[in-house]
């Protein structure tokens, strides 16, 4: 997914007089060398918050920033400049992080950002996207080109195995009996064989906020458990779950990255084990409130 | 504040009665308001702005960083004519545009929402590089206080701004010592170190004051204002 931002963005550069990237010594920094757009790529050393700044800034001049980190550097780091810089100011920008969850797993602590969609989410005006697939993370990054809007694009090292449309909504992949199981981006990987056997609905979004209500309505028609497979924070997307149920009785099961720290290091697939958010673990709890 | 020995400041009648009339306080001296006279010398004999079209393709860039306590930028927007003046008469109303920090989706003529420190120098690096970008014309002029430039996010910008050489970038540090740990070697060093070039001027002489801010420069500048101190 890495790789397709870096040719998305290249071609951005090019297509787009207004698009700008902004990175803080991570990242694509050569992008455009020895070309016209080369000028718009701005590297600020290894500032996070002047990162932020800046990308406001430039969207005061009337750029349409990227802004482009791993996730903790890019969003828990500046968070009040997220907050007072591009919300306070009702700036636009697209800030497009990879290090998802417990991707960097072998870094430990500090390279691991669970939590990034709840606090996005937590600020007004945001659309956060986790796209499952390049083809998706793609398609996503040419639409946010467009818009003027506030966009966070997480990026997940290990992608679904099929791309599905990445347009915002809530997808249905397969009916099913009283439970439904939402996979939300590169969770549904974990997902499709938790649930190979099982009667049960599944659906798949990669955007989870604003989560598509509609959608969601429609899935729960007839059927009384969500189980909610997410690959973030447990529980982040439960604001927008909640409020797309509207009052309705329905048996909510959680199953993304527990809050605890996981002292150890390790590959990405033993957190997700350690988590219960591997095809074993997601099984139990689709299982448990059936 | 005593009064006896501080020298008659040019500032027109109709501003200090706006400021009287934001604050409600007669005995209110303007000398306590420490940016009164940089923002006015900015705004009266500066900054290329039209009050008519604040939005202006073009125009000056004015960033007011140091957000907290800005009666005097309200007092001087209204009197330069950015909003009506019966404004002032309801401060941080239910249904005022004018709060204890200022908003720039409420109040023409307000580059930036402020009042956190340390958010409007970085903007203003980002909107100098911006406009270098797009070529729009137009120098970005912020002001930050002594204290706020404490914050970390402030020596982020500086650095950037002295390596990018950013000429249209122009700061004015406010300084009433008003910083708790100070500024060994002076405020200005801090810049100067850092590539840019500097001024100092006093708040109440208006024409050094113009001289320092209007000052050609190769790269970023910065004036350093000396204002009465916090408190005194």
């Amino acid at each position: 997914m890495r790789a397709r931002f870096r040719t998305t963005m290249e071609q951005l550069l090019h297509q787009e007089p207004r698009t700008a990237l902004v990175l803080a010594d991570i990242g694509p920094l050569d992008l455009g060398r020895g070309t016209p757009v080369a000028r718009r790529v701005v590297n600020v050393g290894i500032r996070e918050q002047a990162l932020v700044g800046v990308a406001a800034g430039l969207a005061l001049a009337g750029l349409r920033p990227f802004v482009h980190s791993y996730a903790p550097f890019l969003v828990e780091r500046p968070y009040e400049q997220l907050k007072l810089d591009l919300s306070h100011q009702d700036l636009g920008a697209v800030l497009v992080s990879i290090g998802a969850s417990h991707d960097a797993a072998s870094e430990g602590r500090t390279h691991q950002c669970p939590a990034d969609v709840a606090l996005v989410g937590a600020l007004p005006g945001w659309r956060v996207h986790t796209p499952g697939h390049p083809d998706e993370a793609e398609s996503l990054l040419r639409a946010a080109a467009a818009g003027d809007d506030r966009q966070y694009v997480r990026l997940a090292a290990r992608p679904n195995p099929d791309p599905l449309p990445a347009d915002g909504r809530l997808h249905v992949l397969r009916d099913g009996g009283g439970t439904a199981v939402l996979a939300i981006g590169p969770a549904l990987a974990q997902t499709l064989p938790a649930v190979a056997d099982l009667d049960v609905a599944l659906a798949y979004t990669s955007t989870p906020w604003p989560l598509d209500a509609d959608g969601l309505a429609d899935l729960l028609r007839g059927r009384d458990r969500l189980v909610v497979v997410e690959p973030y924070l447990e529980a982040s997307t439960a604001p927008q779950v909640v409020a797309a149920l509207a009052g309705r009785a329905v048996g909510l099961t959680f199953a993304g990255v527990g809050r605890r720290e996981v002292r150890r290091y390790g590959t990405p697939e033993d957190h997700d084990r350690w988590h219960g958010i591997d095809a074993a673990g997601i099984r139990r709890r689709v299982l448990a409130v059936g | 504040m005593t009064s006896t020995t501080a020298p008659p400041r040019p500032l027109p009648p109709a501003l200090l009665h706006n400021l009287r009339r934001l604050t409600g306080d007669e005995k209110h001296d303007a000398a306590a308001h420490s940016t009164l006279d940089v923002l006015w010398v900015l705004h009266d004999r500066v900054l290329r702005l039209r009050p008519d079209d604040p939005a202006m393709p073009g125009r000056d860039r004015f960033l007011l960083s140091k957000g907290h306590g800005p009666a005097s930028y309200y007092a001087v927007l209204a009197t330069a004519g950015f909003f009506p003046e019966h404004w002032l008469d309801d401060l941080a109303g239910p249904t005022a545009p004018l709060g204890h920090h200022p908003d720039r989706l409420l109040v023409p003529g307000v580059e930036i929402s402020s009042g956190s420190l340390g958010h409007g120098l970085p903007l203003a690096v980002g909107l100098a590089r911006g406009l270098d970008l797009t070529g729009e014309a137009g120098d970005v002029h912020v002001l930050v206080g002594d204290a706020e430039l404490d914050e970390g996010s402030n020596h982020e910008a500086i650095a950037l701004a002295g390596r990018w050489g950013l000429r249209r970038l122009r700061c004015v540090v406010v300084d009433n010592a008003s910083a708790t740990l100070g500024w060994p070697g002076g405020i200005a060093r801090r810049f100067e170190v850092e590539g840019w070039s500097s001024a100092h001027a006093d708040a109440a002489d208006h024409d050094a004051l113009h001289a320092a801010l209007t000052r050609p420069a190769d790269g970023p500048h910065v004036t350093v204002v000396r204002a009465a101190r916090k408190g005194a």
